[in-house]
């Protein structure tokens, strides 16, 4: 009923829309058309000059509506993520400069150059003095805004510091997948043709690689130190998926048959930023920023970042999954396998 | 000077005599050659594939915008699409992916540069017709079955493609992944293979007939801006859209043939698959080799026209015409060496992804050369608000809008935070969708009456371009927050986020706006097609007092445009109150007093 109310109101606007237009030109004709011309001429500037007022307005107002519900410039919980805002701030202020000045003129010369009768227009191809002037100021600009940002750039790029903790981290359709070295601080091979979820090996890990013994396999969420500088290393199963980490400014690309890496350092705990935001259900979240199909909406991991000392406690509660798939090579199950086939012996 | 003009006028124009063919109605609405009828053809599809194009970003913002409410009318009429009245998610990823192709290359290459290539070269260079009018209607033929296949996949059973515009393998090379990348994805690739062949036999025509055959005195550069920016974009287009086709067919020969182009190591819904040793990535340098001078395919002839538009309204000269052409060319050269802007977080190596920094930013150097001559030329001018001219200077607001976000994207700094986010929506719908639509609907308004030798309804005019205008500012600056917010693009509901389940108010605004702008576009339409038939017939051959070559020919011409010879070239087409003149044609000697330098 809703709807039908709504497509009435639309086809009615639309009827009387049409009809006033056509009457304009009726009414345009018997006036004389010069006169309309030129009537519409001079509201269609005024137009133009209440639509920059307003439009600057409206950015203002969009600004201060809007300001609490982005992310703050200098808020990002990484290392990284404060050169990145940095870069944003400087960014903003340039173009926001050069945004008031060109707008203001388009629509002020607009205006203020309407049609007259008293105007001479003044006839004027070219000027190469001036030309030249707005060629190489915008290449000044550009060439700041370039160098700040590969300074940036290459400091986030650049390489881990030796003491990276690494987490390995995978995409599939619609889940994240977390590995982490374990005790050796190294991740074991894997090859994906072993993938068996129900052998419980969702990473197609090689057990005859040692490595593999101690590392940790999680789903969906993952903690991490605060402070510490940390690697992840960035794989997908199936189709490209994205590892977007809003709060740290952070993301990677996550694809099939090509590992990909970032590292970076939180600098805020969960808790700190639940403080900081007033939230007191704050999380980092981990969000597919690579289409990637049905779920592709909904593909969220979450973060913890926490104090060593937590991290460790959490950490202790986890098992490799090589001791789910052979149960026997536990040290916790041992004695109860033992004490198992001792009896029946 | 004069003395050659009167010897000219003796000549005879071979080709110029009109032969009294027969055209029956196949031959003159249907299979024509005439240049202006296939232009008109490309229009018309254009905008039938706008309507479709824009009435699927309608469906998509009522999910977004009211995410909890039901629609039970969209059940009636998409079925399982919509079951219960919401859209389901391959259903929504199926309209983002046919609007976002649609738009881009149906509608703002097709319908812009198939549209105004096809009527203005003739026109204005001076000639009869295309080089070749048979490969120019079979370009527009070949858009037909392209439009025809893509149109068809929208009722497979599986529904169309799904991956985005952007067709990424693997997601888009295996069926297992999901609903749209089964058939409807082959019928994507065909679809798009057609297209590519239609619009390369067009942009060959386009440049032969720009460089050979132009009318005597009409040196390049005394070409108008419009004819420049076509024969840079007709050169863009051919040097860059086999490489997508290439792309298109080796996907089909991942997606059928077993061949490993684009997959590597994948498992997917438990199946392992035996590809080895692809890469997922080279698809993307194949894709946005096309994908990025694309966009310049779609934005130089807006900006040609704008200039054209921009100039006549003022009534003074374009300012700096020869720089205006010099970046047109940068502009055409970098478009090539930019491509990989889109892939800073594919992996793509830092010191690589450096040079495309620079390459990038340095795009904004002829740009604001652009802008600033733009500026320049409205800057004492004596300026007409014809609806076509308030669509050029709504174009150039919007490339100042768009084209600075594009500082914040090129560099790859701030694209780590803003990559895939709703600033990139905004960014590139402002400056290459709504611009490029606005570069589009100036031409229209422009040149309706050189097409239908009838107006647009004026008011109706004015009121599309203030509706649209404030509308499209008002759907996508908002949108530019919720990108620095970090909202991913293509989520079509973000309750479940706790850091994005924050712009409710915002996107039901969004939505709101872009319903109203739709109809807007659709009383346009209604207009358009009303006035072929019952416009207000135009009465004088040149209505915009205009310099340039088209306007020398009758109100209604025939094929052949010009009944008697072809006019001959004297002057640069911008002499407008010159020497207290309001406008000089092209076809008038230079005075002996005058100077000729301009």
């Amino acid at each position: 009923m809703q709807t039908i109310f709504i497509i009435a109101i639309l086809v009615f606007g639309f009827l009387i829309t049409f009809q006033i237009a056509k009457a304009s030109e009726y009414v345009a004709v018997l006036r004389g058309e010069e006169k309309s011309r030129k009537q519409n001429n001079r509201i269609n500037a005024l137009l133009l000059l209440v639509f920059l007022v307003a439009g600057l307005i409206g950015v203002y107002y969009c600004n201060e509506k809007l300001a609490s519900k982005i992310l703050k410039f200098g808020s990002s919980a990484s290392d990284h993520g404060l050169d990145i805002d940095n870069m944003l701030k400087i960014t903003i202020i340039i173009t926001g400069i050069v945004f008031v000045i060109t707008q203001s003129l388009l629509f002020w010369f607009s205006f203020k150059y309407q049609e007259s009768e008293k105007r001479e227009v003044h006839f004027y191809p070219h000027n190469n003095q001036l030309e030249i002037i707005w060629t190489v100021i915008p290449a000044i600009v550009l060439t700041v805004m370039v160098g700040y940002g590969l300074f940036y750039w290459y400091r986030i790029t650049g390489d881990a510091p030796k003491n990276v903790a690494q987490v390995e981290v995978t995409g599939k359709q619609f889940e994240w997948i977390f590995r982490y070295p374990g005790k050796d601080n190294e991740l074991g091979k894997k090859y994906y043709k072993n993938i068996n979820a129900a052998k419980e090996n969702p990473l197609g890990q090689l057990w005859e690689d040692a490595a593999n013994h101690d590392d940790i396999v999680l789903n969906q969420e993952m903690h991490l130190v605060v402070n510490k500088p940390v690697k992840f290393i960035i794989g997908a199963q199936d189709v490209i998926h994205n590892v977007g980490l809003a709060h740290f400014r952070m993301k990677m690309d996550a694809v099939p048959g090509t590992p990909t890496t970032i590292w970076f350092t939180p600098i805020k705990t969960t808790k700190q930023m639940r403080l900081e935001t007033g939230d007191p259900e704050f999380v980092f979240e981990l969000s597919c920023d690579q289409m990637c199909g049905r779920g592709h909406f909904s593909m969220r991991g979450l973060i913890v970042v926490e104090e060593q000392e937590e991290y460790d406690l959490w950490m202790a509660s986890k098992k490799p999954k090589y001791f789910s798939v052979f149960p026997e090579k536990d040290p916790e199950n041992k004695s109860v396998i033992a004490a198992v086939t001792g009896e029946k012996k | 000077m004069s003395n050659e003009t009167i010897l000219h006028g003796l000549e005879t124009e071979s080709h110029g005599e009109h032969h009294a063919h027969h055209e029956t109605f196949i031959s003159k609405y249907v299979f024509s050659q005439d240049h202006k009828t296939i232009g008109k053809q490309f229009l018309i599809t254009g905008i039938v594939w706008a309507i479709i194009g824009g009435l699927f970003s309608v469906l998509f913002r009522l999910q977004l915008g009211f995410p909890e409410q039901t629609f039970p009318i969209l059940e009636t009429f998409f079925g399982k699409g919509a079951k219960g009245g919401v859209i389901q998610p391959e259903f929504y990823y199926a309209l983002i992916t046919i609007h976002g192709t649609v738009l881009v290359f149906f509608v703002l290459t097709a319908g812009l540069s198939g549209t105004f290539a096809n009527l203005l070269i003739p026109l204005q260079i001076g000639a009869r017709d295309m080089a070749s009018p048979f490969l120019n209607m079979l370009s527009y033929w070949f858009f037909f079955l392209a439009s025809i296949i893509m149109f068809s996949s929208l009722f497979v059973h599986t529904g169309p493609a799904a991956g985005g515009w952007t067709v990424y393998p693997p997601l888009s090379a295996l069926g297992q992944a999901g609903d749209g990348s089964k058939i409807g994805m082959d019928l994507w690739l065909i679809s798009m293979a057609f297209f590519i062949v239609s619009s390369l036999l067009g942009g060959l025509n386009y440049i032969a007939t720009i460089l050979n055959m132009r009318t005597k005195g009409m040196s390049m550069t005394k070409l108008p801006l419009t004819m420049w920016a076509i024969l840079f974009t007709a050169i863009l287009g051919v040097l860059s859209f086999p490489v997508l086709l290439s792309g298109a067919i080796l996907l089909l020969f991942d997606r059928n043939l077993g061949t490993s182009f684009f997959l590597s190591d994948i498992v997917i819904g438990g199946e392992i698959l035996p590809n080895e040793g692809g890469s997922a990535i080279l698809f993307q340098h194949l894709f946005w080799f096309l994908g990025h001078p694309e966009v310049y395919i779609i934005l130089l002839p807006a900006m040609g026209m704008v200039s054209e538009i921009l100039s006549v309204n003022s009534r003074k000269p374009i300012f700096g015409y020869m720089a205006m052409i010099a970046s047109l060319f940068s502009i055409a050269i970098l478009a090539f060496l930019v491509w990989a802007h889109h892939m800073f977080v594919t992996g793509l190596n830092p010191f690589l992804g450096s040079f495309f920094v620079l390459l990038t930013l340095l795009i904004a150097v002829p740009s604001a050369i652009k802008v600033f001559n733009w500026l320049t030329t409205l800057w004492r001018g004596n300026i007409r608000f014809t609806p076509g001219m308030l669509f050029a200077i709504g174009f150039v607001s919007l490339f100042i809008s768009g084209g600075l976000t594009g500082l914040f994207l090129g560099n790859s700094t701030i694209d780590i935070h803003l990559h895939d986010t709703k600033f990139v929506v905004a960014h590139f719908h402002i400056v290459m969708g709504v611009a490029s639509m606005f570069g589009m609907f100036a031409g229209i308004y422009h040149w309706f009456p050189k097409m239908y030798g009838r107006y647009l309804n004026n008011t109706l005019g004015y009121i599309h371009f203030w509706i649209t205008f404030l509308g499209a500012y008002l759907i996508f600056w908002p949108m530019h927050y919720e990108g620095l917010a970090g909202v991913p693009r293509r989520y079509l509901d973000l309750r479940g986020w706790h850091s994005f389940n924050k712009f409710e108010d915002l996107n039901k605004i969004i939505t709101i706006v872009s319903i109203i702008v739709f109809a807007m576009q659709l009383m346009f339409v209604f207009n358009f097609f009303y006035s072929i038939f019952k416009g207000r017939k135009v009465r004088t051959p040149n209505p915009w007092d205009s310099n340039t070559l088209e306007w020398t020919t009758p109100i209604n011409p025939g094929h052949g445009n010009w009944p008697g010879e072809i006019p001959e070239v004297h002057r640069w087409p911008y002499d407008y109150s010159k020497n207290g003149r309001s406008f000089i044609p092209q076809t008038e000697p230079i005075g002996p007093d005058e100077t000729k330098d301009h």
